[in-house]
């Protein structure tokens, strides 16, 4: 398997688990290599081991976490066999790793330009002055502006993007053979994205370095892989290029993976016709006030945003993070009191209600979270959790119960799921308990905010197809939040674009995509990773196929 | 977004139970508990013990060494020997019996402050921590307490009211209040953040329910880890108190007054201050290693190191 002259050779590595987990071992046999000037895309779903596959590389696997067979050479020099201090030499100069989350892994007390000189302090005998130079150095070739600035400044002064940067300096100082990325844009905005992978692919480039590439989202895979691995439950199901993996699959679960892509391409949808459930006007939610001691910064979280959404009808709100589309939601939801503006929920103003007079209107608009572990209170069963509402409404228990159960089985869980706790449900499975109590009120009205962005991609599709499904079904108006054009373009009527808490364009999901007016919006759709490859459309209509059951099982269990 | 879910998964939410269950096997929390048990049961069965009755005087035995040995009359007429194991002191009572006795007062103090203060606090917390326009005013008017050292607030409300034990418990409690609403207040604005709170309010859910069923059984775990460490400082306090002689009045045996006897004969006679000094410190220690135990068992932010 190890080509010759490659920088990185996996050859049947194998992990164990811990003595109670779902499988024996968390990477099974897997054999991958690199070679220099290589991009290798290891995608999966959450779960994998594509994770562990990249610490054990580094050298960093926890203790719980033994390699049990296998070998893992770095240019011919067996990394397993290592000990630690060889180890730490390694790190660094042979090889580097960057992280999802470029705020936890930049210490908050030191100067960027420390943190990345200190790599040079560890493995190069430099003087202060001569490691200022190569700082400065590496930090103009990773296009960060001002780095003579920049250099002196702390990791809260800088953007995501520019953390992230500085994250790629750090492990690209040294020039090293190999560089991991463990889902390095996966916290960053969908623009921002795009230049960081840009600057990746450049960087390695001109270096020749070899990348490992942890991902989840095939979007990224088209835009960066030369080679793609793709893994399952610890296993590599399947090795091939690019073009083979995204168009030419031949293992069925990569099939269903790429399937489960949604396309950016909106389908026709007919327009709906229905009365207006929900309408804002002029809504907006500015933070801070005037202070007593100082001049209050007044941040306008949103501004003047009017949104109608008809009965039946799905309208997307798309945005990047910051832009004030999960105020909006949470101003609907009256969550938080809008400063300004009117909600109208079917003909009723509710923006100025004091809570006592709220209360009854509550039930029409109900909200689905984006995190689908803490959405729901882990002390308490799933049914407790879903009959609460219909049971503070009046609804005799034994009806509340009755109708908990039918819900059950609308959203594709057993009728015994009700006696059970959170904890004993996957993140899918737990969303969908989420909609169920959401739909246990009988609203007019569903906000689902983000409530797909943490699931996997095949999890997804099954969660879009089920709210899609009793949108349908129950003539929801359904108020989409996502920063996921993909998802946006599958399953909204209309979109509006959001950019510092103000809706800068808004219109026929079709035709926004088609015909993007707003620089913004063209900018936010040219960013969008994988536009070359119309993942949906290619392989299927797994997501389009609205009148498939919403609980048909599709291979995976969510 | 999608993080390798599953060992953090299993590290979020524990089973429900495990956490006591882990508890139940913590080397401190079982010692603890077993001292505690040892000293709760000297106090409830001290009459039965082979002790005299505690405030009984005998000028004829004043000071004696641990071990003197004197003869008894009984009330049936005969008589028998009687050994002071702890000695007496100035006045001739039993320090053994007055020690066992005084575990009662102690102990009782000890926990009814913990409960009256943790309930307290809680409520005020609670209220502090969901009503954001009351927040500012709670807090201020808690901080002012916690400027005001704590003996001296105890001897204040103490010399204010006839000498007793409700009046001693209520002297702790006022200083300890502060602390627990700090606390609970701290966790509340924490849960009340999170989603589900979020998605019962959406439900409808009035106000006290959704303290009541979802924000309160967060702050269960912390507190009752903050109620030893209450416990613990409270007998301390009250020992203090005594000591100085403005506690519980010298009729009923406390190891602090007891302390407060020997103090002018330490010197002399240190077994005045040693037994009750004893008695005292291994209960403190106890009822903190109870604490800390459970601590690193039960409080979420702890336990995950354990």
């Amino acid at each position: 398997m190890a080509a010759t002259g490659s920088i990185l050779a996996i050859d049947d590595l194998t992990v164990g688990l811990p003595t109670g987990a779902d499988r024996a071992n968390a990477v099974d046999k897997v054999s991958l290599s690199v070679a220099p000037g290589e991009i290798v895309c290891v995608v999966g779903e959450s779960g994998s081991g594509k994770s562990v596959t990249a610490q054990a590389v580094m050298g960093l696997l926890p203790r719980e976490l033994p390699v049990k067979s296998g070998s893992i050479l770095l240019e011919d020099e067996n990394v397993l066999a290592a000990g630690s201090t060889r180890l730490r030499d390694l790190r660094g100069t042979r090889m580097a790793m960057i992280f999802q989350e470029p705020m936890t892994a930049l210490n908050p007390v030191m100067t960027v330009g420390d943190q990345i000189g200190e790599v040079l302090e560890i493995h190069t005998g430099l003087a202060a002055a001569e490691r200022r130079l190569r700082v400065l150095d590496i930090m103009r070739a990773v296009r960060l502006p001002e780095p003579e600035r920049l250099i002196d400044s702390y990791p809260h002064q800088l953007s995501g993007g520019q953390r992230q940067r500085i994250m790629i300096a750090a492990a690209l100082v040294l020039d090293p053979a190999l560089l991991i990325a463990d889902e390095p844009t996966t916290a960053l905005d969908v623009t921002t994205q795009a230049e960081i992978l840009k600057l990746v692919r450049e960087l390695q480039q001109r270096r020749g370095t070899g990348v490992l590439f942890i991902t989840h989202d095939f979007g990224v895979v088209a835009e960066i892989a030369h080679r793609v691995v793709v893994m399952q439950n610890g296993r590599v199901v399947e090795i091939g290029s690019r073009e083979e993996i995204l168009r030419r699959p031949r293992v069925d679960y990569t099939r269903l993976l790429i399937a489960a892509v949604p396309s950016l391409k909106p389908p026709m949808r007919t327009p709906k016709t229905g009365s207006v459930a929900l309408s804002t006007h002029a809504l907006s939610k500015t933070y801070g006030s005037l202070g007593l001691l100082r001049r209050g910064r007044v941040v306008a979280a949103a501004r003047s945003v009017d949104i109608a959404v008809r009965k039946g009808e799905t309208v997307g709100i798309v945005g990047e993070s910051g832009s004030g589309k999960s105020t909006v939601a949470r101003c609907v939801a009256r969550l938080i009191a809008p400063s300004a503006g009117e909600i109208r929920i079917d003909g009723t103003d509710v923006a100025r209600l004091p809570e006592r007079r709220l209360r009854p209107h509550r039930r029409h608009v109900q909200i689905v979270f984006q995190d689908p572990y803490r959405s729901l209170n882990p002390r308490r069963t799933v049914g407790a959790s879903i009959i609460e509402g219909p049971i503070n409404f009046g609804l005799p228990r034994p009806q509340a119960i009755d109708r908990a159960r039918r819900l059950m089985t609308l959203v594709g869980l057993a009728q015994d799921a009700l006696d059970r706790y959170p904890h004993q449900f996957s993140g899918g499975q737990r969303q969908r308990i989420a909609i169920a109590r959401a739909l246990a009120m009988e609203p007019k009205v569903l906000i689902a905010d983000e409530a797909v962005s943490a699931l996997d991609v095949s999890v997804q599709a099954q969660v879009l197809r089920l709210l899609d499904d009793i949108r349908r079904r129950f003539e929801l108006a359904l108020l989409f939040i996502t920063h996921d054009l993909r998802v946006a373009a599958q399953i909204c009527d209309r979109i509006a674009v959001m950019q510092q808490g103000v809706i800068v364009e808004q219109g026929v999901a079709a035709e926004v995509f088609a015909r993007p007016q707003h620089p913004y919006t063209r900018a936010l759709f040219e960013a969008a990773p994988g536009k070359d490859i119309d993942f949906g459309a290619a392989a299927g209509t797994a997501f389009n196929n609205v009148n498939a059951p919403s609980h048909a099982t599709t291979g995976i269990n969510s | 977004m999608s993080i390798e879910a599953l060992p953090a998964e299993l590290a979020r939410e524990p089973h429900r139970g495990r956490s006591w269950r882990l508890a139940a096997r913590n080397p401190s929390v079982v010692i603890g508990a077993l001292i505690i048990f040892v000293l709760a049961m000297l106090g409830a069965l001290a009459p039965v013990l082979d002790t005299l009755p505690p405030s009984e005087i005998n000028p004829v035995f004043r000071n004696k060494k641990p071990g003197t040995e004197r003869s008894l009359r009984l009330s049936d007429g005969t008589e028998s020997k009687y050994v002071h194991r702890f000695g007496t002191d100035s006045l001739g009572r039993d320090v053994y019996s007055r020690v066992l006795y005084g575990a009662r007062v102690s102990l009782i103090i000890g926990i009814t402050v913990a409960i009256i203060s943790i309930a307290v606090g809680l409520l005020i917390g609670l209220i502090a921590g969901y009503v954001r326009w009351l927040d500012g005013s709670i807090m201020r008017v808690m901080d002012g307490l916690m400027a005001i050292p704590a003996i001296l607030l105890a001897m204040g409300v103490v010399s204010l009211s006839r000498a007793g034990l409700i009046a001693v418990v209520i002297a702790i409690v006022i200083p300890e209040v502060p602390r627990v609403v700090r606390l609970v207040r701290s966790i509340v604005l924490s849960i009340r953040e999170e989603p589900y709170v979020e998605a019962a309010i959406t439900v409808g859910t009035p106000t006290p329910l959704l303290l009541v069923r979802h924000v309160l059984p967060n702050t269960l775990a912390p507190l009752i880890v903050q109620g030893t460490f209450i416990c613990a400082s409270a007998i301390l306090v009250e020992a203090i108190l005594s000591f100085l002689g403005v506690g519980i009045p010298p009729e009923t045996p406390t190891w602090g007054n007891i302390m407060a006897e020997g103090r002018s004969l330490f010197r002399i006679y240190p077994h005045n201050i040693f037994y009750p000094g004893l008695c005292l410190a291994l209960a403190v220690l106890a009822i903190n290693m109870l604490g800390d135990g459970l601590r690193d068992t039960l409080d979420p932010r702890f336990a995950k190191r354990v």
